[in-house]
């Protein structure tokens, strides 16, 4: 799991019908990353710090339902304390 | 996710029986403002794409959960066609 931050928005009309309802991201993995799409799970929104879950376990975001995802926001970050 | 772009199609007549009637395309990984970056994939199409479309891909075992994908030796499915990437 990793941190990112939403970048953006995918729209996409014809796909897979379990994503359909379900909202697709634009996330830059923090803090220098390549931007990966990802399902969101929890309501995150634009300039959010979010909690990005991906490979098979992404899909566990969704039981019972099988969603084709390698990558899900599954939380959104209220603050990072850290020391260095 | 991947956000790609289909630059061609791959035919293959002896393959396992369980990918038969599946349309494998080639894809380019692509960044959000639809630039061409490095390195390229083969995967399985199930939303009918088609040449020079904007694709979304889903990689690794979760590819598997696709539509008609169950249960077949795939790790690269094609699971929407992109309309429009928001970015702020």
């Amino acid at each position: 799991m990793y941190l990112g931050k939403v970048i953006g928005r995918v729209v996409s009309t014809v796909k897979d019908a379990s994503l359909e309802g379900r909202k697709l991201l634009l996330i830059r993995r923090l803090p220098h990353g390549p931007a990966v799409v990802a399902v969101d799970a929890v309501g995150a929104g634009a300039g959010e710090t979010v909690y990005v879950c991906r490979g098979r376990e992404a899909a566990f975001a969704f039981k019972p339902q099988e969603v084709p995802t390698e990558a899900s926001i599954v939380a959104i970050v209220d603050t990072i304390e850290r020391e260095l | 996710m991947l956000l790609a772009r289909i630059v061609g199609t791959v035919v293959a007549t002896r393959k396992d029986p369980r990918l038969e009637g599946k349309k494998l395309l080639i894809c380019r990984q692509i960044d959000p403002d639809g630039n061409d970056e490095k390195g390229y994939l083969v995967a399985v199409d199930t939303v009918h794409a088609g040449f020079r479309e904007h694709v979304l891909i889903v990689q690794g075992s979760s590819a598997r959960m696709a539509q008609g994908c169950k249960d077949t030796p795939v790790d690269a499915a094609i699971v929407g066609i992109v309309d429009q990437v928001a970015q702020d």
